[in-house]
Parts: C-alpha cells; sequence; structure tokens
C-alpha cells in the first residue's frame, strides 16, 4: 500500500518494469534523436574515408557527438597523436562533472565495477533522464539507455557513411533540434519546483547568449565554453543559494 | 590516411573519452559532505543542458526563428509536463511546421 503510494507521486514512465526495461523505454526516444544526430555525423566520417563498421564501432565505444566531431576534425588535419587526446579531454570535459555528480546518486554500497559502468554510461542525454530518476539511481537504468541509444548513435554513424546526404536538408533541420528538445524536457520541470535552479538555467541561457557573440570569448570552442559557463554559474549558484542542510543527509542530493 | 591510422586515432579518442568518464569514480569513493561542492554539484547538470541548449539551438535551423520558435514551444511543453519524447517532438514539428511557411 505504502509503495503504491509512492509509485503513485512518480512520473508515468517510472512505474513500470525493472530499471533496466525502464531504461530501454527512456533510450529509444534519446536513441531516435541520436541516429540523426549521428547521421550527420557520418557523413562527414564518410568525406574523412572511414569504413561504415569503423564509423559504427567507434561511435559504438565513444559516444560523444561533440568529441567525435571534435576527433574527426583533428583527424581531417592529419593531427598529432596529442592534439587528439587534447581534442577528446575538452569535448568531454563536462562528463567528468556529470560522472562526479552522479556518484553522489548511486546507493552508498554499490561495487566499483557497477560504478564504473554507470560512468561509461554518461553521455549528456543519459546523464539528463538519469538526474531525473526518483531516489537513488540503479546502475541498470543508464546501462539500458545505453544499450538502446548507444546502438541507435553507431547504426546513425554507419548509415551516414553508407548513405550520405538522402536524407532531406528540411529533414536534417527539422530533427537537428530533437535533442535539444530532449534537454528543455529535462531542465524545465525541476526549474517550476526550485528557483534556484531557474533561476541558474535563465542565467545559463543569457550568459551563453552573450558569450556566443562576443569577441574573443566566441572564438572558443562550443566544448570550453560549455566547461567555463557550467563552472561559473553553477558555482556562483552555490555561493549566492547554497542547498540546504538537510538536503546535505538526504541520499537524493 | 590508411584504415590502421584512422583505427589509431579513433581508439585513442574512444579511450580518452571514457577515461574522462570513470576518473571521477575511481577518485571519489564516499560523500561528498561539503556544503559547497554538493551545491555546485547539484547545479551543475541543469547549467550545463541550458548552456548546451541556448543559443545552440537557434543556430540548428536553417532560420534562427524557426529554433526559437522549436525553443519556446519546447518550453511551454515542458512546463506543462509533458515528457521527454513529445516535448522533442514538438520541438521537431515547430521546425517542420516554420519552414512550410
Amino acid at each position: 500500500m505504502f509503495n503504491q503510494q509512492i509509485a503513485n507521486r512518480l512520473p508515468h514512465r517510472f512505474r513500470r518494469g525493472t530499471p533496466l526495461v525502464q531504461g530501454m523505454r527512456d533510450g529509444l526516444p534519446i536513441g531516435i534523436g541520436y541516429y540523426a544526430v549521428a547521421f550527420s555525423l557520418g557523413i562527414i566520417a564518410r568525406n574523412l574515408g572511414i569504413p561504415a563498421w569503423l564509423g559504427f564501432a567507434s561511435s559504438l565505444l565513444t559516444r560523444a557527438s561533440a568529441g567525435e566531431y571534435g576527433a574527426y576534425s583533428v583527424i581531417a588535419i592529419q593531427a598529432t597523436m596529442v592534439e587528439v587526446i587534447g581534442m577528446a579531454v575538452v569535448t568531454n570535459l563536462r562528463y567528468l562533472l556529470m560522472s562526479t555528480s552522479l556518484t553522489q546518486k548511486v546507493a552508498r554500497r554499490t561495487p566499483l565495477w557497477k560504478r564504473l559502468l554507470v560512468g561509461c554510461c554518461m553521455t549528456d542525454e543519459v546523464f539528463g533522464i538519469s538526474i531525473a530518476y526518483p531516489g537513488q539511481l540503479p546502475p541498470s537504468y543508464p546501462l539500458g539507455a545505453t544499450i538502446v541509444a548507444g546502438l541507435m548513435w553507431a547504426a546513425g554513424t554507419a548509415s551516414g557513411i553508407v548513405a550520405g546526404d538522402i536524407l532531406p536538408e528540411q529533414v536534417v533541420s527539422a530533427l537537428s533540434v530533437a535533442l535539444y528538445g530532449m534537454f528543455i524536457a529535462i531542465i524545465v520541470p525541476p526549474s517550476r519546483q526550485d528557483r534556484g535552479i531557474a533561476v541558474a538555467v535563465m542565467a545559463s541561457f543569457a550568459l551563453s547568449g552573450l558569450c556566443a557573440i562576443l569577441p574573443i570569448i566566441s572564438t572558443l570552442s562550443n566544448g570550453t565554453r560549455t566547461i567555463l559557463l557550467t563552472v561559473i554559474i553553477a558555482a556562483a549558484a552555490a555561493i549566492i543559494r547554497p542547498i540546504q542542510p538537510q538536503d546535505i543527509d538526504n541520499d537524493n542530493l | 590516411m590508411t584504415t590502421s591510422e584512422l583505427i589509431w586515432y579513433l581508439a585513442l579518442t574512444a579511450i580518452t573519452a571514457n577515461m574522462v568518464r570513470l576518473l571521477p569514480i575511481l577518485l571519489i569513493r564516499g560523500r561528498i559532505t561539503n556544503r559547497f561542492v554538493r551545491s555546485f554539484l547539484y547545479y551543475v547538470p541543469y547549467v550545463t543542458l541550458a548552456v548546451m541548449t541556448f543559443p545552440a539551438i537557434i543556430q540548428a535551423t536553417d532560420s534562427p526563428w524557426a529554433g526559437t520558435a522549436a525553443l519556446l514551444l519546447g518550453i511551454l511543453a515542458a512546463w506543462r509536463g509533458y515528457n521527454l519524447f513529445v516535448v522533442a517532438t514538438i520541438c521537431c514539428l515547430a521546425v517542420v511546421v516554420f519552414n512550410a511557411f
């Protein structure tokens, strides 16, 4: 009875199935967006002469949009291995923050290998649905999402390499906002409940927009700007509006 | 560039990308009790996603107005409590409808 009451308060998508199945279900809409984005990534890979099987394997193992775009751009100029590593670190640095954030949401006694598994699953979208998971995060939830979404990401890359640009420009243009729609769906509901988050989100929109047009700062890569703005704005929010002491004892962060 | 060279480049990218993800988990084992750090980590996800959404969403479409329409309708839909998939679909449809005119 009590469990039923808790279940009734959860968003609909968390009510049924094991965490693995829930993750796979929530991974599907993410995967559809991934497929579209990866398709355009595949077109770039095709121009570099990357075979479809290699595009599939590397996308499945890397799972990072900005990271893979970055990698292709340094491959195109035949950069050194040091530059390849540097690019991968900078374009993926936000995952370091996300991983750190999620280590606090996984149950205390979770074995290390399961924690590492959660870390490997980290992408922007999987992170987004994972922080939205009510209570502690079962490692099988991000895993389920990654099985579905990661395969679709890899399939999208391979499709882009094989099929090139057969999708009409209009379709690509429409699909390209799908990922951002998902981001919006993740950040808006908590903004309604916590004014601190709402203000932080609005400040992020404003400063991010400003940094995209300011001289010098706008010449920094998107990845670098994302990291800088995240650290500055989240630190400012933490100073101005720290979370309440009772929340510190709360495992749900 | 030969295929084996491409394999090296892409393997290095995959390894580095995953190491960045794993590092904090290897280094941080327990609960963080520092109030500032916990508050910082509490805000990080929302700030990162917000920064990545804007202005990227209005730069993703051919016309910035199509992206703006997607942004506003997406916020409205999410505010009304629609789920991930519905909000993403509404954003895509906003661009389709905008481009049709």
